[in-house]
């Protein structure tokens, strides 16, 4: 089977455990991004496909060859270090060709393959240079040029963007979108940034206390979250959960929230777990700031302008904490008390394990 | 006064301990004694001018050119070996382990004695009767070898006692050295498949460049002054073999107190440091002109 496979990936560091029984598989030419909170075991899944951890358990395999034992340069992939990693006494030229001298690449075939992916990382001028004169967004680009000669069928990157001013990072985004289309691999990129992993990601696998919890494409991710972890921490701002109890109703589940407010949700009363306590979830889009068809009141805390819409971080008469949307040019501020409506047809439900329910998947 | 001759009078002010002390300690006395290398004087009663004839009469002694040919030699016995020992050491003692720590604080320990203990203790090794070697060599049925009283022994056997001595600070410096080498490199030389070799000499030997530099550069101008261990080894013997450039014009200064004639050596002496340092800094580069990071 082409493409890498993860098998029962564990790791303990003395007596910590970092990754408990990790399984993923990745297409031949898929982009995959590792997103979770710091400590969450991300990094440390990359180093154990990289070889420079040893994981304790499991089996990696990289188009139907078992990597795991192999040493780091024999693995067939590449990788792109946070702080870019370049040898500083070497010219920009000779850390590209490092890798392909030591795996004893003929001379002229290097000259070729460095010039190559030199003119398409636009970095020809700077080859005789030697790290330390070279900008961030160039060191970026060399550390990534010594990664392409190499033809590895998997890039892993590590933060490849974090070290990059905000400007540059979301051009290196949209460079480093254009070059999976021209590269014949496979990536993994590591990042806590939300923005990066949705932009440039296949799919998305959310990592937190040593385990997976969830794969899934981009907007799969944000629009039917597998748990409540996953629905907090991806959205910015993060989704509001509030308690509310499973009410009598048709196919579709109804809730009350602790102030009698009645909200008609669209996940089906059958998928749900026995029992009447639930948490709802409402991501700040699907609970509007308004007037005259307001379905629950809430006190405002915090108003955020952000030009084309104001966030309001509100608490309802029972005190539970909501976030909200409001026009950019909204009249809201701190201490008034303002009409919510709540979008149910497009809430989430929790159940008590933390497990999300969501409205049936479009057919 | 303008306001930016306040500013350096300013700048001054905050410099003049230092530059006091300097002037006092180090300009002072390195003029005093060019100065008197212009007289024929002895420490009991005031000079007389020579002009350059304490040089001719340097030059024209043989025994100062052969303390100074011996000098030459020893450090060149000295350096070379000390660097790649200090530089193994340090190699093999770079891990975060408790035996590390302990045999780092061994090696160290050498350089925290004082020279009569370090040449004592190698007495004992070299003295062909009852010495170490001595014993080792008669254990193997040998005649043990006069170190310390062969003319061509005495230089090498003076080297080895002062490596051991040395050792310990320039191990430390490579130790920091490598400890400044981030392991993301070492990953990223792992990941573009660096054999050991490689790494070491690819990786870790031009991320030491700087550091290498520097302790030969050290080494060298402390090795030209080296004195104590053949003063207390040999007294500078066996017929002068041992005799060093500072052992010679301290034999001069305080031995026949000719002290004009000694500042004469010690004239010569610093010149030679001095140019042997600056053709070192102008031959490796200005250290750190193009590594930095």
């Amino acid at each position: 089977m082409p493409g890498l496979q993860l098998r029962g990936v564990a790791k303990s560091f003395r007596n910590t455990e970092v990754l408990a029984g990790v399984d993923l598989d990745v297409g031949p030419r898929e982009f995959i991004a590792f997103l979770g909170p710091s400590g969450s075991g991300k990094s440390t899944l990359l180093r154990i496909i990289a070889g420079l951890e040893v994981a304790d358990a499991g089996e990696v395999t990289l188009d139907d060859r078992r990597i795991d034992g192999l040493p780091p340069g024999q693995r067939g992939v590449a990788m792109v270090f946070q702080h870019y990693a370049l040898y500083p006494h070497m010219t920009v030229r000779e850390n590209m060709a490092f890798g392909l001298r030591n795996a004893r690449v003929p001379g002229p075939e290097i000259d070729r393959l460095v010039a190559d992916a030199a003119r398409v990382l636009e970095i020809d001028s700077l080859l005789d240079r030697k790290p330390a004169q070279l900008s961030g967004g160039q060191r970026q680009r060399v550390a990534i040029g010594r990664a392409i000669v190499k033809s590895p069928r998997l890039f892993l990157l590590d933060e490849p963007l974090s070290n990059l001013d905000a400007a540059l990072r979301l051009r290196t985004r949209v460079e480093l979108a254009q070059l999976r289309e021209r590269v014949e691999a496979a990536f993994i990129m590591v990042t806590h940034d939300q923005a990066e992993a949705m932009t440039l990601a296949d799919r998305i696998v959310v990592f937190n206390d040593r385990r997976i919890q969830q794969v899934a494409a981009p907007m799969e991710i944000y629009a039917r979250p597998a748990n409540k972890f996953v629905a907090q921490f991806v959205g910015s701002p993060a989704m509001s959960i509030i308690p509310a109890t499973l009410a009598d109703g048709g196919e579709l589940a109804s809730v009350t929230l602790g102030d009698g407010t009645r909200i008609d949700t669209n996940v089906p009363r059958a998928s749900l777990p026995p029992g009447q306590c639930l948490e709802l979830g409402l991501r700040p889009e699907h609970v509007r700031v308004a007037g005259h068809d307001a379905t629950a009141r809430a006190t405002v805390n915090l108003v955020e302008r952000l030009g084309d819409r104001s966030l309001v971080y509100a608490r309802l008469e029972d005190g539970l904490q909501v976030t909200a949307e409001a026009d950019g040019t909204t009249a809201a501020k701190v201490g008034d008390t303002v009409g919510l409506r709540i979008d149910g047809a497009a809430a989430h439900l929790f159940g008590p394990d933390g497990t999300g329910y969501h409205r049936a998947a479009a057919a | 006064m303008s306001a930016g001759a306040q500013r350096r009078w300013q700048g001054l002010l905050f410099v003049a301990p230092f530059l006091l002390l300097y002037c006092t300690i180090l300009i002072y006395p390195l003029l005093k004694g060019a100065w008197l290398s212009l007289y024929r004087v002895d420490l009991f009663g005031g000079g007389t001018f020579v002009g350059l004839g304490n040089y001719d009469r340097l030059f024209a002694d043989p025994v100062f050119w052969r303390s100074m040919a011996n000098t030459i030699l020893v450090t060149l016995m000295i350096v070379p070996p000390l660097t790649i020992i200090a530089l193994a050491l340090a190699l093999a003692l770079n891990r975060a382990t408790r035996g590390a720590a302990i045999l780092r604080g061994v090696f160290f320990s050498s350089a925290v004695l004082s020279v009569t203990i370090v040449t004592l203790i190698w007495r004992f090794v070299l003295a062909p009767d009852t010495g170490l070697l001595g014993e080792l060599w008669t254990a193997a049925g040998w005649t043990p070898l006069p170190f310390l009283s062969d003319e061509s022994l005495v230089l090498p056997a003076i080297a080895v006692t002062s490596i051991w001595w040395s050792v310990g600070f320039p191990m430390l410096l490579f130790l920091a050295g490598l400890q400044q080498i981030p392991r993301d490199m070492y990953e990223a030389a792992a990941l573009d498949g660096a054999g050991s070799w490689t790494t070491f000499t690819k990786v870790t030997l031009p991320s030491l460049k700087r550091t290498t530099i520097l302790v030969v550069m050290l080494q060298t101008a402390a090795q030209l002054q080296l004195f104590g261990q053949s003063q207390l080894l040999t007294a500078g013997g066996p017929s002068g073999a041992s005799r060093t450039a500072v052992l010679f014009l301290f034999e001069s200064a305080f031995g026949r107190w000719e002290l004009g004639y000694a500042s004469a050596a010690a004239e010569v002496l610093f010149l030679l440091i001095m140019v042997v340092t600056l053709t070192q800094y102008a031959l490796t580069g200005r250290p750190g002109a193009d590594d930095a990071r």
